[in-house]
């Protein structure tokens, strides 16, 4: 073709086809939005061939504008209430509804295929109506929500006729013991991943057992705390393909026959790479599972009670090759100098407390961290509840691991100070935030003034999600944060000295931000409002304890919980009463 | 509780040229307004929200450290012509003639006045089925009983119950 002085091809030549072709091999969320806003015709090519939609707010735009942008809506993430509701912060019934959605969807027929939920309040009616309206439904993960029985998973499990994915992580359910489990037809046989271990109520044994029978595809099953130990044991010799297992109650004698055959059963499932429960376990049978601990790469003990630390110890030493480790506190320093000494691969370390309001008696310290940071350099992501913390410890960590991405320290007095030398956290902190320069979460505690603010706006650069808890001394601590980071999607403060001044000073900046949370700070309801007024594309939200039904605050009254986040679609119609929309 | 350095200055007696002035540190004090008096002086801290666990792992992650199982062994009883229900903690007793005795105690005045009326003891184990209680070893029972109830014998030819048996009355066994 002649092009005479043409150097570059105009890409408006191929035909929609070619384009949307193009188009597929970009997933990225944020590269989408990109295209789209390239020329008209690439936004309309995009948006019919856009089928991967992830709303980090439900309230952010409505199910029907969604519908209309995107037409060939396939999979969706939706989140709802904020991080803070997980700590008892935010009153049940706030919002983050998930009907209005599945109706708006199955009235367009949106060809829905994957819905993934955290936070959101599901009702057995949604659950019912999600399975009637989408004849390709293939998978649903719930994290954190609740407002759904076992009846509304029964619904599930009768429908979706091609259901490969029933993911329930950490939700609240009621449970019928309508043996939703036996409601899944014989014909179906697609199930890949099937997570019920946050159910409380008993299972259909034997229905389990065919299910799983009839499951070739099956790679991860995660059972709860009413599936016996014998049970576990004729599942894995159905299921030796598993990749990822999570025990129910892991209970029995080890000189009995059924034990000898469980382990049987576990050496010949060689494909398990991540394990979890152990909701209810015999220490002493522990020794069954070491032959599958060498390919392990995940592991999750963080619900194991009943497991000390020398149990806890001699598990690891079987696990060279972990990337990720969920773990109580229970396992000490020492432990944790076992976990560094044996895991060189470990990324990712959470180490939950397992008893939260003893703070004397947390089992690991600064030592057992500064243990990690020396032996595992890949470590990337950390989540850390401990008793004190140092300076110099954090130091040295910042020096050993350069990587975090995630840094989330909690001391279990928030407002304990460096044990050695009563000085306040900020050096620590700063250290890590200096070094670490890929940092998109960090969540302080400690004893902090306005000083380690100023270095996390001075250095944290990358940082995306803050959380903070009883620090700083006064609004120039949050200013910091507002000016210096500039990549900042999600701020979250509770009980800090931070006002008006700081809440205002650049409003505009909201709009580049998700959400804003702020409770038991010095911020009051007139500068609420004057925000409110002055951005109209956010929507702030004033939140009571739900018995409060006064309606007339004078203007300087502290607000006790404000919430604010951006939105293309104004107030929200589902407020409850004591959720007032400025 | 880290206090020290905080509080103890206030009260503290100084000897010293008036005037004196002392650093100011950082106010701390309002943060706790949401502890109780009482919670700083036991070292526990109860502010809402803190430690920053989620509410699902709080429920089922703690206080099991005695691994005690006696709760999970509450079940409800019901008697057919008796008003109300009852619970019973299965764990408490050593077997079915315990179990016996126990209900007799619960029911007495009903199974009184039941006149000469006898009674089947039936269980909702964790299939959904209705068993007669007394063919499994005790712990295996404990394990697989959902709900009990003392069905009345008269009613028993209607009812899906597995197999035939005599009453709780006379022929339990352990």
């Amino acid at each position: 073709m002649f092009w005479g002085s043409r150097k570059t091809i105009d890409m408006n030549y191929f035909p929609d086809e070619v384009l949307e072709h193009v188009f597929d091999f970009i997933t990225s969320h944020k590269d989408r939005n990109s295209v789209s806003l390239v020329c008209k015709s690439w936004y309309k090519i995009e948006k019919y061939s856009r089928q991967r939609v992830f709303l980090g707010n439900c309230y952010s735009i409505s199910p029907e504008r969604l519908i209309a942008r995107f037409p060939g809506l396939k999979s969706l993430t939706l989140k709802g209430k904020p991080h803070f509701a997980d700590f008892n912060l935010v009153p049940d019934d706030w919002g983050g509804f998930l009907y209005p959605w599945i109706k708006a969807m199955a009235k367009s027929r949106i060809g829905l295929e994957e819905l993934r939920l955290k936070r959101m309040v599901v009702s057995d009616e949604s659950l019912e109506l999600l399975s009637e309206s989408f004849p390709n439904f293939k998978s649903l993960v719930l994290v954190s929500c609740e407002g759904f029985t076992t009846d509304g998973l029964a619904a599930i499990a009768a429908n979706c006729r091609f259901l490969r994915e029933l993911d329930l992580q950490e939700n609240e359910v009621e449970d019928h013991r309508g043996h939703w489990l036996s409601c899944f037809p014989e014909s179906c046989t697609s199930l890949v991943s099937l997570n019920f271990a946050c159910l409380k109520g008993e299972i259909n044994l034997a229905s389990l057992e065919r299910l799983v029978a009839r499951s070739p595809n099956l790679k991860s099953l995660r059972l709860n705390r009413a599936v016996p130990f014998d049970t576990l044991q004729r599942l894995l010799i159905r299921a030796p393909q598993l990749v990822d297992l999570g025990t129910g109650s892991y209970v029995h004698d080890p000189s009995s026959e059924a034990y000898n055959k469980l382990k049987a059963a576990i050496q010949n499932c060689n494909s398990i790479r991540s394990l979890s429960g152990f909701l209810e376990v015999a220490p002493c049978c522990m020794s069954a599972i070491y032959p599958i601990c060498e390919n392990l790469t995940f592991l999750n003990l963080s619900y194991a009670a009943g497991l000390q630390s020398n149990e806890l110890t001699k598990l690891i030493h079987h696990c060279r090759k972990l990337q990720r480790l969920w773990i109580l506190d229970c396992i000490g320093d020492k432990g944790l100098g076992v976990v560094a000494s044996t895991c060189k691969e470990l990324q990712e370390l959470r180490v939950f407390p397992s008893d939260p309001f003893d703070a004397g008696n947390a089992a690991v310290t600064e030592e057992g961290l500064v243990l990690i940071s020396a032996g595992c350099p890949k470590l990337n992501s950390l989540l850390y509840f401990c008793q004190q913390m140092t300076n110099a410890a954090l130091i040295t960590v910042a020096k050993n691991c350069t990587n975090f991405i995630r840094f989330r320290l909690c001391i279990l007095d928030p407002i304990k100070p460096d044990p050695v030398t009563n000085q306040p956290l900020d050096e620590g902190f700063g250290a890590i935030v200096r070094s670490c320069k890929g940092l998109k979460r960090l969540s302080l505690s400690g004893l902090l003034t306005d000083q380690v603010f100023y270095y996390i706006g001075m250095y944290a650069k990358k940082l995306e999600m803050l959380s903070i808890a009883f620090a700083g001394n006064s609004d120039k601590g949050m200013l910091y944060v507002l000016n210096g980071c500039k990549k900042l999607r999600k701020l979250e403060i509770r009980d800090c000295p931070f006002g008006d001044t700081a809440l205002l000073e650049d409003m505009g900046k909201y709009e580049t931000m998700r959400s804003l949370w702020m409770s038991t700070c010095e911020v009051t309801l007139g500068a609420c409002k004057v925000l409110a007024k002055k951005m109209p594309s956010l929507n702030v939200e004033i939140i009571n304890g739900s018995e409060q039904t006064e309606f007339n605050l004078d203007d300087r009254q502290k607000v006790d919980k404000m919430y604010l986040y951006r939105t293309l679609v104004g107030h929200r119609k589902d407020a409850p009463e004591f959720v007032w929309l400025l | 509780m880290a206090k020290e350095g905080l509080g103890f200055e206030i009260t503290e007696l100084r000897l010293g040229l008036p005037g004196g002035s002392m650093t100011e540190k950082n106010d701390k004090k309002r943060v706790f307004s949401e502890i109780s008096e009482e919670d700083k002086s036991n070292g526990k801290s109860q502010v809402v929200g803190w430690p920053p666990v989620c509410s699902y792992r709080k429920k089922n992650s703690f206080g099991d450290k005695d691994g005690s199982k006696t709760s999970k062994f509450y079940v409800k009883v019901s008697m057919d012509g008796a008003p109300f229900l009852r619970k019973i903690d299965l764990a408490l007793h050593k077997g079915y003639s315990d179990l016996a005795t126990a209900l007799e105690k619960l029911f007495g005045e009903a199974l009184r006045d039941a006149d000469s009326c006898e009674f089947v003891p039936i269980y909702e184990d964790k299939d959904g089925d209705w068993m007669l209680a007394g063919d499994v070893p005790w712990e295996m029972f404990m394990e697989s009983c959902k709900r009990l109830r003392m069905m009345k014998k008269a009613d028993v030819k209607g009812f899906g119950v597995l197999q035939p048996r005599e009453a709780l009355k006379g022929t339990m066994k352990e």
